[in-house]
């Protein structure tokens, strides 16, 4: 059962929908003693990095998902929430984020390039992995203004080209991010959902 | 490399596609859904849905529309059309749409702009402009109100204007081509590209595929919007899509 985290700054929507064709088990809720019964998460995120860690904070939310991430959930981030997996973001000035990965989130360079970063781009596939299994290279949807540097370039599942190079799939042990929107992504993007919930499945 | 969009513009009027739409395979070509699936298959890269009803019941229609097309579709899609408040954002945003266009409401209340882009990021908010040449400006100016109204603006100080209060991209109509299928505005729309740091989706002049090589090649935009020849099967997406290709633009 997968707990999709609604803390007020999600296309929840869109999310649940995807899941729903994909008839997955999955319930959207605010409520950590709700959340708690799922057995993987999803979080979701549209807006900015500062006011998402704020009411994630606030909720407890943020310690909520260290401690179930220690359980040994998986936790999958999309867009924004993949980028709060990170460190620390410097939008709106340096916050720290739920350091579940090593790196910085910091704005794209938009000397040769427009930002934000809105559109489809090709992934390139950089290493094996649960969510990328049986799949191949393709285009998927991007809008975001900022991006991850990672210090670990292992934890790079898959990347894009924009001027610079964006980390688009990213994972370390039970932890998971898209840069990119899996939901908005087309036929490839849904396969890389399924995946989620393959490997969800298997734990 | 991030690819060009081709873009079909849908108008909705009380949950209703209008304009004539000529698809004869479709069980219901006035149904929103359908048609937003019909270009999905296509290979049409976004879609925007242009709510042209003028009643209060006609926008909450809208609503439903856009909650059932986002349970079906798995491509992005902005809607415009009556958004005039953080609240009908909000309403609109929630219901599964990826992004917003304010025209005449980004013009008459500018700071909608910044509250829109703070509350939901930039990438969510898109700014129409309609732009109209006027020789005695030496050049062209934005017009609201469906195109009815000339304002004071020039179409690229707006836009300049617009993407510093927080616009994330900007939908540029041209309505002097707008309908003439005789090609979009390369010079507006260059102008534009090449003043604002932000996409810029080219519309108004579409008539057939190389209209878009143009574009794309000669007016640098992101990308490109059209309406009624692809309604009205003059070219599909996916010939367009071929064409380009062929041509060497980066496509999906």
């Amino acid at each position: 059962m997968i707990g999709v985290i609604d803390y007020g700054m999600g296309n929840l929507y869109s999310v649940s929908k995807a899941l729903e064709r994909m008839n997955a088990e999955y319930f959207v809720s605010s409520d950590l003693n709700e959340l708690e019964k799922a057995t993987a998460y999803i979080l979701p995120g549209v807006g900015a990095f500062k006011d998402a860690m704020a009411i994630l904070t606030e909720t407890k939310t943020d310690k909520f998902l260290k401690d179930e991430v220690q359980k040994g959930k998986a936790l999958l981030g999309i867009c924004l929430g993949m980028q709060l997996l990170f460190n620390e973001s410097e939008e709106h000035g340096w916050t720290e984020g739920l350091g579940f990965l090593n790196g910085q989130v910091k704005r794209i360079p938009g000397e040769n390039v427009k930002v934000p970063h809105m559109g489809w781009n090709k992934l390139a596939f950089q290493r094996d992995h649960p969510l990328i299994t049986g799949l191949q290279e393709d285009y998927v949807y991007f809008v975001h203004s900022y991006y991850a540097v990672v210090n670990d370039p292992d934890v790079v599942v898959a990347s894009a080209s924009y001027g610079v190079t964006v980390p688009a799939i990213v994972g370390s042990g039970n932890v998971f991010g898209c840069q990119f929107h899996p939901e908005k992504s087309g036929k490839l993007g849904l396969a890389i959902l399924k995946n989620y919930l393959t490997f969800v499945s298997r734990m | 490399m991030i690819t060009k969009r081709i873009i079909p513009c849908l108008d909705v009027k009380d949950g209703r596609v209008v304009k004539g739409v000529q698809f004869v395979q479709l069980k219901d070509a006035g149904d929103p859904v359908e048609l937003a699936k019909f270009y999905d298959e296509e290979g049409a890269d976004e879609l925007v849905f242009l709510d042209i009803s003028a009643s209060h019941e006609g926008r909450k229609t809208m609503i439903d529309v856009v909650e059932r097309v986002a349970a079906t579709l798995a491509i992005p899609f902005t809607v415009g059309g009556g958004i005039n408040s953080l609240e009908d954002m909000k309403k609109i945003l929630r219901a599964g749409a990826d992004k917003v266009s304010i025209n005449t409401s980004a013009v008459l209340n500018p700071s909608l702009i910044m509250e829109g882009a703070d509350y939901f990021g930039s990438q969510c908010i898109v700014v129409a402009i309609d732009a109209k040449y006027d020789p005695q400006l030496g050049s062209h100016r934005v017009y609201t109100h469906g195109g009815r109204k000339a304002t004071e603006w020039e179409v690229v100080a707006w836009a300049k204007e617009a993407v510093k209060r927080g616009a994330g991209e900007i939908l540029l109509t041209s309505m002097d081509q707008d309908g003439e299928k005789s090609g979009f505005d390369i010079d507006l729309t260059k102008k534009v590209s090449e003043a604002v740091p932000v996409p810029v989706i080219a519309s108004g002049g579409a008539g057939n595929a190389e209209h878009f090589l143009e574009v794309f090649r000669d007016a640098r935009a992101d990308a490109a919007l059209a309406a009624s020849i692809f309604h009205y099967k003059e070219t599909s997406v996916k010939e367009v899509k071929r064409f380009l290709q062929k041509e060497g633009v980066n496509i999906r």
